[in-house]
């Protein structure tokens, strides 16, 4: 048997009120005043598909050891690099090491799952733990109803042998070639087509033989699911197809539509993980994605879940961690959707020269330091002589990670002059309690909520974009412990 | 142990052009003003220099790299002519390279100069630039106002200072700066302010408002060594040497070991113990005269204050807020308006704040003279953040004093 062994997720803590949206766009398009209620999440100026893959599997890992896995699938079609592998920066920024299979999935929006089942395939075939995180950042014309539905956001589940807190079933998948929209080569944004011609056309004949398909398949009926997790912001889609098929209305789980929005490649992730933190031992859940064809998969939960239910942040943790964003020209810069006068201090050449990224990666990716086997005192970043005046050996450093350390703020400021997507800029000295320090960037912090002496921990985020050679650069910063964990 | 530098070198003159926004001049332009009027001071000859220091923060700014501009804009006969950086203390640097010069006998008349053309960026404040090209790939997004107001921050928690205490010795260093800087002729700022307008300006980098922070200017300053005999032959009287000149450079301890609040700079207290016991003082808050500290901003000064043990650790505010740095308090500290108002052209401020304290010895500092005849004054200069820093201190004093 094959399982999930845990699960994570990550949504960013920013959600832009829709209304918001329909404020400054409802002149241009009436039909948008539909929407006109609630939220959707977005990222940072600082985050982007790969920072809420970090987040996400960080969840999953919680205090599990990162080594011996055998892959690490990443699911996305907002990926930063085209022609760099993006589960290869996760990776390394998870420590997972170099001996695993990494590979990107993308190019439709069905990827989520089926890079889901090919990672649960490899497991069966080759063992695991197998490492699989889909998260998504889709950037959408200003005035559309994507920019409305859509959300942004990350899950991840950790696969194996064994039945683990759900174990896998069974699926059906079905390619297709129904254009419901595309993305051409070097395009902005989506392309789409008529909605009613992809509900009845798509959703309504493609889904359904998927789906019994895949109870034929596990030898189940459609009032043997729990849970049917099925994103689709259209209208009546998910009920039509539950109705048609024969599921309980109950089973239908709400698509998050208003909460998070629609996460695209990630969506039938974060569903399945919102519903692993709600579902009890014994409950099947079918979890299906539509584009370009069709997936569906079954799972059933097992005695081991209700241990994992209130260790993992997940969906539930990262809804309840929400600040309401009510500025939407602040949405439009944070994702280069307006032309905004940065300044002259935005100017400065902001090439990476790749031979020292790749001679520190441990320390940029990974936030590695030392810690000197001598003394015993951890440093950041390691260096050939212990930084203790006590000591000061030399070579005596080996490395010690920094990433799960949590800290307090030492000093800080927030500071108007330096160039900055969200002024003012905070940043300040970060005192672990395991030792060490490092001068760092703050994250997620609100202006005026800052004091010394607050507990931090440290995020993975966007340091810069090099806007001339469409390089993003990326390094660790302090955020807010809140109510994550105590220090 | 070495004996140090006290009384061997004397200055034979010193010369600073007008500081400010120069739009109308190139560096070598600021360069000749400042050497013209030391060349004058000391009463000698190009010809008679035989080695040059030449210091520049920002050059790529400006005149560029090398030793090369200096000698150059003042036609310097093939002599030796060494370009030096360390930061904001680049100037202090100039100097110290003169003065061991002349004090090793390697020459007999050295020269320091130091220039900053800092207007030429499009922008106000000191201009954006790399920190190297690993340390921009993991250094916080640093200013160095964002850097320096973190002592605000870090002072207040230890010593238990309301934000709006601080901010009140704060606003007193500025406008006490700016009293002091509408007596110059010479100073970029010469307008006095009231502490309401600091206290309302707009914040720059929490707390520091537009008023905590000094100004970035172009200027030129100049200084010309040799020793106390050689002066004397040549007419000199009532000679002014060097009785101290320290340096004290961040090693990391700051940045990554847990033993520094953040509340003062570690560099600053070890380089003035050095200085102290080099100049033979042992009671600086009775034996300093003057004290010209480097006040980037209005909490680098207070802090420095306690860091160059004039006031006790956690007695700056009372100090400041009693007048005892004013103009006319126990020891003025930026009695020419300091960086605040003097200005900040960064290769030439170190050699700006020994020049106010060779005039004041003098007697030759016009508006501004201090009433009481100064006998020693400290010259503090600093580069860099908190957390990782160059400190320079020199000082200056009549000869034998």
């Amino acid at each position: 048997m094959v399982g999930i062994g845990s699960f994570g997720g990550y949504i960013p803590r920013l959600r832009l009120s829709r209304k918001a949206i329909v404020d400054a766009n409802g002149w241009f398009n009436g039909a948008l005043r539909a929407y006109a209620k609630a939220e959707r999440a977005i990222c940072s100026w600082d985050e982007d598909a790969l920072t809420m893959a970090v987040e996400a599997a960080r969840d999953a890992f919680a205090d599990r050891p990162r080594d011996g896995f055998k892959a690490l699938y990443l699911a996305t079609t907002s990926a930063p690099f085209e022609d760099r592998q993006n589960a290869g920066i996760l990776a390394e920024a998870l420590r997972m090491g170099t001996a695993l299979n990494t590979m990107d999935v993308g190019a439709s929006q069905r990827a989520g799952t089926t890079g889901f089942i090919a990672a649960l395939d490899a497991v069966a075939a080759r063992g695991g733990p197998v490492l699989f995180v889909a998260a998504e950042k889709r950037r959408a014309p200003a005035a559309s109803p994507a920019e409305l539905l859509y959300g942004d956001g990350a899950a991840a589940l950790i696969l194996e042998r064994g039945d683990g807190v759900v174990k896998f079933l069974g699926s059906r998948s079905a390619s297709v070639d129904f254009v419901d929209h595309y993305k051409g080569k070097g395009r902005e944004f989506d392309y789409g087509w008529e909605e009613r011609w992809i509900r009845d056309e798509g959703y309504m004949k493609i889904v359904p033989p998927v789906i019994a398909g895949a109870l034929q398949e596990t030898g189940l009926k459609a009032m043997d699911i729990a849970h049917f997790c099925m994103p689709c912001t259209l209208p009546r889609v998910v009920q039509g197809i539950a109705k048609q098929l024969g599921f309980t209305e109950a089973s239908v789980r709400t698509n998050l539509d208003g909460l998070c929005g629609d996460t695209g490649v990630a969506h039938p992730l974060i569903m399945l993980v919102h519903a692993l933190q709600e579902a009890k031992p014994g409950e099947r859940i079918l979890v299906t994605s539509f584009g370009n064809g069709c997936d569906a998969l079954i799972f059933e939960v097992t005695g081991a879940l209700p241990a994992m239910q209130k260790a993992r942040r997940g969906v539930v943790g990262s809804l309840k961690r929400r600040k309401e964003e009510t500025n939407y020209s602040k949405y439009l810069a944070f994702n280069d959707l307006v032309k905004m006068e940065r300044g002259l201090r935005s100017e400065v050449d902001k090439q990476t020269p790749l031979s020292i990224l790749y001679r520190n990666k441990d320390m940029l990716h990974a936030l590695i330091g030392g810690r000197c086997e001598r003394c015993g005192t951890v440093q950041f970043p390691k260096t050939n002589i212990c930084v203790n005046p006590n000591c000061r050996a030399h070579h005596t450093q080996v490395d010690q990670p920094f990433s799960e350390f949590t800290g307090r703020i030492m000093s800080f400021t927030a500071d108007n002059l330096t160039y900055s997507p969200e002024p003012p800029a905070h940043y300040g000295m970060v005192q672990f309690a395991e030792g060490g320090r490092m001068m760092i960037d703050f994250a997620d912090v609100d202006s005026g909520h800052v004091e010394v002496g607050m507990p931090m921990r440290m995020v993975f985020r966007i340091k810069e974009v090099d806007p001339a050679r469409g390089f993003t650069k990326y390094f660790w910063k302090a955020a807010p412990l809140g109510d994550e964990k105590e220090v | 142990m070495a004996k140090g530098i006290r009384d061997k070198v004397a200055i034979l003159g010193m010369g600073c052009s007008k500081f400010g926004e120069r739009w109308d001049c190139e560096a070598d332009d600021l360069i000749v003003e400042a050497y013209e009027e030391a060349l004058k001071d000391a009463g000698i000859e190009t010809s008679q220099i035989e080695a040059a220091w030449f210091s520049t923060a920002i050059e790529e700014q400006h005149v560029g790299k090398s030793g090369v501009p200096l000698a150059m804009a003042l036609r310097l006969p093939y002599i030796p002519v060494t370009r030096v950086e360390n930061y904001c203390a680049s100037g202090s640097e100039a100097f110290r390279g003169a003065t061991y010069a002349v004090a090793s006998g390697a020459c007999d008349i050295a020269l320091a100069l130091g220039v900053e053309k800092l207007k030429d960026t499009g922008y106000g404040g000191l201009p954006q630039r790399g920190r190297g090209a690993l340390n921009s790939m993991f250094w916080a997004n640093v200013s160095a106002p964002g850097s320096f107001a973190q002592l605000a921050a870090a002072y207040r928690a230890k010593h238990g200072v309301t934000r709006e205490d601080l901010k009140k010795a704060m606003a007193h260093i500025s406008v006490k700066s700016h009293d002091n800087g509408s007596r110059n002729s010479k100073a970029h700022l010469q307008n006095k302010i009231t502490e309401d307008t600091v206290l309302k300006a707009p914040i720059v980098a929490e707390p520091l408002g537009l008023f905590d922070c000094c100004g970035v200017s172009d200027g030129s300053a100049a200084a010309i060594v040799t020793t106390p005999e050689i002066a004397k032959s040549l007419g000199k009287k009532d000679l002014i040497t060097v009785k101290a000149l320290q340096l004290a450079v961040s090693n990391g301890q700051e940045a990554q070991h847990n033993a520094w609040d953040g509340s003062y700079f570690a560099t600053a207290r070890a380089a003035a113990k050095r200085a102290y016991q080099e100049a033979n003082i042992d009671k600086p808050r009775e034996q300093l005269s003057l004290v010209e500290a480097h006040d980037c901003f209005s909490i680098t000064e207070l802090v420095t204050m306690e860091d160059l043990f004039i006031s006790p650790e956690g007695g700056a505010v009372k100090d400041v807020l009693d007048g005892f740095y004013d103009a006319d308090g126990q020891v003025p500290c930026q009695i020419d308006g300091g960086l605040k108002c003097f200005g900040h052209p960064i290769g030439a401020s170190g050699l700006r704040m020994i020049y106010e304290i060779y005039l004041q010895m003098q007697g030759r500092a016009g508006a501004r003279q201090r009433q009481q005849e100064p006998v020693r004054g400290l010259v503090h200069n600093l580069g860099g953040f908190p957390h990782q820093n160059v400190c320079s201190i020199a000082i200056i004093g009549k000869h034998g004093a």
